[in-house]
């Protein structure tokens, strides 16, 4: 028999933390097909017509079934077709039946709710068998999509349509569907799939949500309309939380606030050392909304405008309208502030526009970014031309990512004096002088640093992939992510190198990524001479804050003893250790 | 290897039409146990009857007119379960589940299928 329904235990899965926040909300759970199942109830007097409803839909399933059957029973013969017989006897079984009407009248549950808890306590029950009948989990999840799509027919919901607040539970998300989450309801996510430093990931962060990845499978664990807790800071999920653990993170969310509210009194200070040094703290931003968020925190201007939400959220590619009024907006809200906009970084895997070129072997090491510009100039052109037009309404500077050689960089600068050659001659406005830069993104271009400096006005340090390719780490790979470590020395000399060209050559140099985001690297970062942070709109208050506590000639000496270490672990102890002797210093 | 059964110690053969309940040990014979397809004939069969009909194995007791609670025992090759029918046609119900337990639900699974 099947357990009862009542009394769920409580239930903690442990996934990957990738964008900070804690929240509780209730459950929208997305399977593979973005069904959503809210928990609704039926008005007493329209239940005679949501069973008649159910009846269709039971109806018609059981038609397709049947239609599938002979299909597949003419094709392939009486075994094959077989499937669709259980399929029928299982949706025609009378206890499941019963359960469902007696959902629907007596407990007055929607009816696609009815189905979907019913039909996935069942799943549930066989998944937890220890022999082959588990595969009969998969049988129960179709009839429960056939029904639903039935049941909802035209009115099938997706995420664009959401108008109250959930936590959405996927089993992945698209960057794309990520991208539009509206931020008004959807106040955090969960999926099973998923690594860090995913697109996916990046997108949370920026829509300052918390955001839990590969938790494992966990969705037949769960119903629409359920309360669900996401903890972004631990990367938990927990379902059918109790009282008390509801109690606990109500309390962490309203601290959270108190948090971000005594921040919130930093925003019109400068990021100034109490040695009267001036740092710049910019913004990492994808989408032109995510600039509010930016300027609420005072920041200094936007140091990275990712371009890439442009190529992922539509399947055409965008039009050089798409891109300029995307760069205007920002660019409108950032008066007499730079906003530096990133060329398309993007493997051509992921390009929805294009046709896959040949199956990469090792798509991070392929066709991607700045290279992939260059082979597509027209696409490349029409992003240029929009960043020049946009130029002419305030401070743009454009940078080119992933350069590994001069010829790129080359290669890139004569692209642009084209297509400023052709704005101009067809009388439209950019600014001629707009600076140009290059991320500092391989090993290659920090061996190589003294010689490219020449050919930019500013260079942008992009940790993330730096890290990657220096320590031969894919991060999003489970086996080795432990080994993907902003600490190790490897990462730090390769920083003082590149910083200390670009003082040497008088080039303003920034460093974007995860890095400069986390507070731990503030003093370690200032000390080997970094004057521009570009950060997270949500790190901007704690970066500014380690900023003013702290003089440049004592993170001198913190960077010196971090550069003398050999090993990561060390580094990061040492570093972890500065910044508790900070955060004492400033609470005392 | 036809499916090994035998009638229960209590009720085999008092069964009448007031509703008393008369069962019936039997073994699952199938290689691979008792899966969609036998669950489905046995929800049926059991379905043609008025009585009441359960399986009992071990400690987990399910509705014998539903697949889904069948299929939910699990059972596998050479697990024993105990067939309970109660209601006034208990006896012809246990009788054909039974003989479709024997028939190895018409399965080639052993030599003595013709």
């Amino acid at each position: 028999m099947l357990p009862a329904a009542a009394a769920p235990a409580m239930l903690k899965l442990q996934g990957i933390a990738v964008s900070p926040g804690v929240t509780i909300g209730e459950a929208l759970v997305l399977d593979a097909e973005g069904f959503r199942i809210p928990r609704r109830f039926v008005e007493r007097s329209a239940v005679d017509t949501e069973l008649a409803r159910l009846a269709h839909a039971v109806a018609e399933t059981a038609r397709e079934m049947e239609h599938n059957r002979d299909r597949i029973h003419e094709e392939l013969g009486d075994q094959y077709a077989a499937i669709f017989d259980a399929h029928l006897a299982m949706l025609h079984d009378p206890r499941l039946q019963q359960e469902l009407t007696a959902a629907v009248r007596d407990r007055n549950w929607w009816p696609e709710y009815a189905v979907s808890r019913t039909l996935r306590r069942y799943a549930k029950v066989f998944q937890s068998l220890d022999n082959h009948i588990s595969q009969r989990a998969h049988d129960i999840y179709d009839i429960e999509k056939s029904l639903l799509r039935n049941l909802l027919g035209q009115r099938r919901e997706t995420l664009a349509a959401i108008s109250q607040p959930v936590v959405v539970l996927a089993h992945n998300l698209t960057p794309s569907e990520t991208a539009n989450l509206d931020r008004r309801f959807v106040k955090g996510f969960a999926t099973e799939l998923g690594g860090p430093g995913s697109h996916t990931a990046i997108v949370a962060e920026g829509l300052e949500i918390p955001a839990v990845v590969g938790v494992g499978p966990f969705l037949s664990d769960v119903s629409g309309g359920e309360p669900v807790i996401l903890d972004g800071n631990e990367g938990l999920v927990i379902l059918q939380p109790d009282e008390e653990t509801i109690a606990r993170y109500r309390l962490e969310e309203e601290a959270a606030k108190t948090v971000a509210a005594r921040l919130d009194r930093l925003r019109d200070l400068p990021a100034e050392t109490t040695d009267g040094v001036r740092i710049y703290i910019t913004g990492n931003i994808e989408f032109p909304s995510e600039v509010e968020q930016c300027i609420s925190r005072g920041c200094d201007g936007i140091g990275l405008y990712r371009t890439e939400f442009l190529y992922l959220t539509s399947r055409r590619e965008p039009t050089e309208e798409d891109h300029f009024e995307a760069y205007a907006s920002v660019v409108a809200s950032m008066p007499g502030k730079p906003v530096v906009i990133r060329t398309l970084d993007l493997g051509a895997d992921k390009m929805l526009t294009e046709t896959k070129p040949e199956e990469e072997r090792n798509p991070c090491l392929g066709l991607r970014s700045i290279r992939l510009s260059l082979r597509q100039l027209p696409m490349f052109r029409t992003q240029l031309r929009a960043i020049l037009r946009a130029s002419a309404l305030g401070d743009v500077r454009v940078m080119f990512p992933l350069i590994s050689t001069i010829t790129e960089l080359r290669q890139a600068r004569m692209v642009l004096a084209d297509v400023m050659e052709d704005l101009a001659e067809h009388g439209i406005a950019f600014n001629p002088k707009m600076p140009v830069g290059m991320m500092v993104e391989t090993p290659a271009a920090v061996v190589m640093l003294d010689a490219f400096i020449k050919d930019v006005d500013f260079v942008s340090i992009g940790t993330n992939d730096l890290i990657q390719y220096t320590l031969a780490v894919d991060r999003g790979n489970k086996e080795v992510a432990d080994l993907y470590n902003a600490s190790d020395p490897a990462v730090l000399r390769l920083l003082r190198r590149s910083l200390d060209v670009a003082a040497e050559a008088g080039v303003p140099a920034n460093v974007c990524g995860q890095m400069s985001g986390s507070v731990m690297f503030t003093q370690l970062l200032l000390g080997l001479g970094l004057r521009h942070l570009s950060v997270p709109a949500s790190s901007i208050p704690e970066v500014k804050q380690a900023c003013r506590s702290v003089s440049v000639a004592e993170c001198r000496l913190i960077a010196d003893k971090a550069l003398a270490m050999d090993g990561a672990r060390e580094v990061k102890a040492y570093l972890r250790d500065q910044l508790r002797r900070l955060l004492a210093q400033t609470v005392a | 290897m036809a499916a090994e059964s035998r009638e229960s110690l209590h009720n085999a053969s008092e069964a009448n039409s007031t509703g008393e309940t008369i069962s019936r040990e039997v073994v699952v014979a199938n290689r691979q146990g008792l899966h969609a397809r036998p669950a489905d004939l046995l929800a049926r069969e059991a379905r043609r009857w008025q009585s009441r009909i359960e399986l009992v194995a071990d400690s987990q007791r399910v509705d014998g007119k539903s697949i889904l609670d069948v299929l939910t025992l699990a059972a596998e090759a050479g697990t024993r379960l105990v067939v309970e029918a109660t209601g006034p046609d208990a006896r012809e119900a246990l009788e054909a589940i039974g003989s479709l337990f024997d028939r190895n639900f018409n399965e080639h699974a052993g030599s003595q299928e013709t």
